[in-house]
């Protein structure tokens, strides 16, 4: 009655019109839509969501709608626990391969432990909010999810106790007893009820909880219990005396004691055939109660589907008659105990439910239908993917090949992780999750990742964070390249730069530089200086760039008049290449305040080599389009050339003589 | 570490801030604000520690903190500022300055002021990345490069440095109250006096070589001189502003984004970082004495002597101690103050024996007993 499909039903209003309806997938939720039927069933074909937006517009239907996969993910309470089990999952994953099983053992129990009480966590937040909000569907959507939660929790802890635990014959019932009274807590509520009341013994519900006591092989409590009626009947004292040895005498394991199991197992014996002898010579006929109880110690079946209502269910049932019948029932025998306590349980005309059949399926020890059985009845991922995985580090799951991707652990893992993504939030959780998945891990984060969006640059740097220490320079480079336009398309060029250096983007940086370089031809001046002056090494990415930065240093030293060190840098920028020549006129332009300081500055042979550039640059001007403009600037240029070289050879050979 | 409290919140924490303490009394903190990003809709939250002597509870058992209002953020949450007692500044993925009243009668917060398209481009929002502020005055600083001075009492804007900066400013953070310090994604810290007109910065300091991107700073409480910044490769860079353009020490803390850096108000021996790679740092630096050691005695005796001795203006010992930043003589010693994690340490703050942090785990993280 507990696990069932608890996926809420979207109704899509156009659906029941009768209108065909597309249907996108994507990576967690569903896209669907209105459309016009035609036959080609080209529908399917579609699958970008961008294609659907268009496909409707085109049929005229103004209406998409989004269904989500799963919707746990959106509960804030939830969030915890995805957020807290992320943590232990993390670390168990640094749990070292080659230590002995042995030592592993307690760290996988204890982690195990972990996740329960997170869960268990969970399954109080949501109950305390379920009883606080004032709103009905609210809290009948949180006493679902609290119901999912609690048989998560029986199955977990029932997996661990078979499966990773993996107690021997003896302790095994002992750990039993202990799930058992876990999740049947009922009891000591009941307990508290009748214990509070004036006189406990006469309660009416006396006797259900010395009864549920002993179903549970809580004897203490039972006999505590049983005080309370025996000073209320003076007469029957000498039964209740009985009944308290009884229940006194009988042996449990002890399984860090000196005793072995054969030695408990004759113990146990000797005390049941007491037991019996009290029932044979009817000590209790004459209080129906104790003989209840009695019966009940010797494990007789009829008499235990009588507490059928305090039991509740069959598998209390089945650890209570192994208390009773076979308390060193071993692992290897106890699907044949689970499967009769159903059948007899169970009415014959009910079907089992889920649980029920995941219970079984762990009792018969059969782990991969518990995780099949489990995928297909709860409605998230993240029960199955973090209990598969913890069994998978346990040894326990033989390479069970599925006919797709890697193995069942990194499947399911894989889609977890993957609605873990669709979330606008969540998804940083997942990162770490795709990281130990060896096989596809990778891949999924690789396409994932390009899609997160990015709002702010803190975003980003967060995202790219996660590129660069695992090596996704693809990635890296798209982001960059993501931001560095976005910059671009504000105007911002020392970002849009920053951006294009930290991916070394060559291409773009010489676009950019490009701009800054118009920028200055149109204004005359640079912008960004303090970006530009402290450029440092990330100038040699690009040609353009290292230009930027070596003319914006010519310019310093021309400020600072260091006009030798300038010249020099400005001679250079032409000869070595460095300049585009679609520049060169403005350099040479610069040129010629230099030339016409009162000192000589450019030499002899630097003059020649000016003269050179701005030949060159002439002949190809001209044989592109001439122009007036530039004619004029060129004349000025050769006198001013002209004079220097005059002045230069004067002064070279005053020097010589 | 035992006395470090968790609290899942269900959204991811970018900045937590203790409530200001009135100076008269020595009180510890006991209310802290947060403020979440990455959400669909985005919180600032009040939450309360208790006050020592809360409910009746047993001694040794210190209870989570409780939520006490919240009230809705449009965009991510990326700086936060008690202004005073009552009023939070907070700075918004959308380029909107806003503040936020606390009631505490009513235990409700009310938008009380807001300035939307502080930080813009021509065509577009531009995220404002911090504020800092000493009341009455607000200022803050955005990815398009913009210095914004406001006033809390009044509507409009006191005054904008266009284009201050050529690349994004991560923080801001004042050196003396007509002066202010940023650092920007090309590994500059900037000087700015705003007592000049003039739209550049009157000191501009730099990592040599690297342009690491800074993304905190934090001035020594006492020797204002003293800065600390941390950058994008982790490192902590301590700076002496009177002298040199470049940093004064340079020191390995993380491996991942520094995203806050913090002296300690009143113990400034005492530094804390935190970081993308999930860890927070606790520094702290011996000052050196001539005291023998078995003079200074235990850890807390220490606290006594150097709270007694510390006057307004610090002493010299202290200088040396973080402007030398040797931490191969053992002057120098971290400690690490969560435990495990994995997700980014996205906040923190620090007063009086209380420390909080939140993170990308959508944990709040909350130190009643930090040493110091």
């Amino acid at each position: 009655s507990i696990v069932k499909h608890t996926e809420p039903v979207h109704n899509v209003p156009a659906v029941s019109d009768g209108k065909h309806m597309g249907f996108a997938w994507g990576p967690g939720d569903i896209l669907v839509y209105e459309t016009l039927y035609k036959a080609s069933g080209m529908f399917f074909s579609l699958f970008s969501s961008f294609s659907v937006v268009c496909f409707v517009q085109g049929s005229g239907s103004s209406l998409i709608h989004e269904v989500r996969k799963d919707e746990d993910i959106y509960s804030p309470i939830l969030r915890k626990l995805f957020n807290e089990s992320h943590h232990i999952f993390v670390g168990l994953q640094t749990i070292r391969e080659d230590l002995p099983s042995k030592s592993k053992k307690p760290q996988f129990v204890s982690i195990s432990k972990n996740y329960r009480s997170v869960i268990r966590a969970c399954m109080e937040e949501l109950q305390q909010a379920a009883v606080s909000t004032g709103d009905e569907d609210v809290s009948k959507q949180y006493g679902n999810q609290v119901s999912i939660l609690l048989a998560i929790e029986l199955i977990w802890n029932l997996c661990e106790v078979l499966f990773i635990d993996a107690a021997p014959a003896g302790s095994l019932l002992l750990h039993l007893l202990d799930w058992v009274r876990l999740h049947k807590a009922e009891v000591d509520e009941k307990a508290r009820e009748v214990l509070q009341s004036e006189s406990p013994a006469e309660h009416r519900g006396y006797w259900d909880v010395v009864v549920s006591y002993v179903l549970q092989g809580r004897l203490e409590e039972a006999r505590q219990m049983l005080v309370k009626q025996a000073t209320l009947q003076p007469a029957l004292r000498s039964m209740y005396k009985l009944m308290d040895t009884l229940l006194a005498k009988m042996p449990f394991y002890n399984p860090g004691g000196t005793q072995t199991l054969t030695e408990f197992d004759v113990k146990w014996r000797h005390w049941h055939e007491e037991v019996d002898r009290c029932l044979q010579d009817n000590s209790f006929a004459s209080n129906q109660h104790l003989e209840l109880i009695c019966k009940i110690l010797l494990g007789d079946e009829d008499s235990l589907l009588e507490c059928k209502n305090l039991l509740s269910t069959w598998y209390h049932f089945l650890v209570t008659r192994l208390l009773f019948s076979h308390p060193t029932v071993k692992p290897t025998e106890l699907h044949y105990y689970a499967q009769s306590c159903m059948t007899m349980f169970l009415d014959s005309r009910s079907v089992p439910e889920p649980l029920d059949s995941i219970l079984l399926a762990a009792f018969e020890f059969d782990i991969h239908q518990v995780i099949k059985d489990c995928s297909i009845a709860l409605n998230n991922w993240w029960f199955v993917a973090h209990l598969t995985d913890l069994l998978d580090h346990c040894k326990l799951l033989q390479s069970h090949n599925l006919h797709f991707g890697s193995n069942l652990r990194e499947f399911l893992l894989l889609e977890y992780a993957s609605g873990l993504f669709t979330h606008h939030s969540l998804w940083q959780l997942a990162v770490d999750y795709f990281d130990h998945c060896p096989e596809f891990g990778r891949v999924y984060l690789e396409l994932q990742i390009e899609r997160v969006p990015l709002e702010t640059e803190r975003k980003a740097l967060k995202v790219l964070r996660i590129c660069e220490q695992r090596q996704m320079s693809e990635q890296v480079r798209s982001i960059c390249k993501i931001m560095a336009m976005r910059a671009l398309r504000n105007n911002r060029l020392g970002s849009a730069l920053s951006w294009s250096i930290r991916a070394k983007d060559a291409a773009f940086a010489t676009l950019i530089s490009e701009k800054f370089l118009e920028d200055y031809s149109a204004r005359g001046a640079f912008s960004d200086l303090d970006l530009i002056d402290n450029l440092g090494p990330s100038m040699l990415l690009s040609d353009r760039l290292t230009f930027l930065g070596k003319y914006r240093e010519f310019h310093k030293l021309y400020g600072e008049k260091h006009f030798t060190e300038a010249a020099r840098l400005l001679l250079s920028l032409m000869t070595a290449k460095i300049a585009p020549r679609s520049f060169w006129m403005t350099l040479l332009t610069d040129a010629l305040p230099l030339l016409e300081q009162k000192e000589v500055i450019f030499s002899v042979g630097q003059t020649y080599e000016l003269m050179f550039c701005l030949e060159e640059l002439t002949s190809s001007l001209n044989a592109a389009a001439p122009g007036s403009d530039p004619v004029t600037k060129v004349e000025l240029l050769r006198l001013a050339l002209a004079r220097n070289l005059a002045m230069a050879i004067v002064k070279e050979g005053t020097v010589n003589t | 570490m035992e006395s470090i409290n968790a609290k899942y919140v269900s959204q991811k924490i970018s900045k937590t801030r203790w409530r200001p303490v009135s100076h008269s009394e020595l009180q510890q903190p006991d209310i802290f604000a947060t403020g979440s990003w990455d959400n669909e809709d985005n919180k600032i939250s009040i939450w309360s520690i208790g006050s020592h002597a809360s409910n009746g509870i047993e001694d040794g058992f210190e209870g989570d903190p409780q939520l006490l209002c919240e009230h809705k953020h449009d965009g991510d949450v990326l700086d936060l500022q008690f202004l005073d007692q009552e009023r939070i500044v907070t700075a918004s993925s959308t380029g909107a300055v806003s503040i936020f009243r606390h009631h505490p009668k009513t235990q409700t917060l009310s938008n009380s002021q807001h300035w939307s398209r502080a930080h813009r481009y021509p065509c577009d929002n531009a995220p404002c990345t911090g504020v800092v502020c000493s009341s009455p005055e607000i200022v803050s600083v955005g990815e398009d490069g913009r210095i914004t001075v406001f006033r809390a009492d009044q509507e409009g804007v006191v005054r904008v440095i266009d284009n201050a900066d050529s690349s994004t400013i991560h923080a801001v953070t004042y050196l003396r109250t007509t002066e202010i310090l940023t650092v920007n994604s090309i590994g500059q810290l900037k000087l700015w006096d705003f007592r000049q007109q003039s739209s550049s910065p009157s000191q501009i300091f730099s990592l040599s070589g690297d342009r690491v991107p800074l993304h905190c700073v934090d001035r020594h409480p006492n020797q204002q001189h003293i800065i600390a910044t941390g950058g994008q490769d982790g490192m902590l860079c301590v700076w002496d502003v009177r002298q040199g353009n470049t940093p004064f020490s340079l020191m390995e803390a993380h491996s991942a984004e520094m995203w806050e850096v913090h002296f300690h108000p009143t113990n400034p021996d005492h530094l804390f970082t935190c970081s993308e790679d999930g860890s927070l740092l606790h520094w702290e630096t011996s000052s050196p004495s001539d005291m023998p050691s078995f003079l200074q005695g235990g850890k807390s005796s220490g606290v006594i002597s150097r709270s007694a001795m510390a006057p307004a203006g610090g002493n010299q010992s202290l200088i040396s101690a973080w402007l030398s930043g040797d931490s191969s003589k053992g002057r120098l010693e971290t400690t690490h103050m969560l435990p495990s994690q994995t997700l980014s340490v996205n906040s923190l703050d620090v007063l009086g024996q209380c420390l909080v942090c939140g993170t990308d785990g959508e944990a709040v993280f909350v130190n009643r007993r930090v040493p110091v």
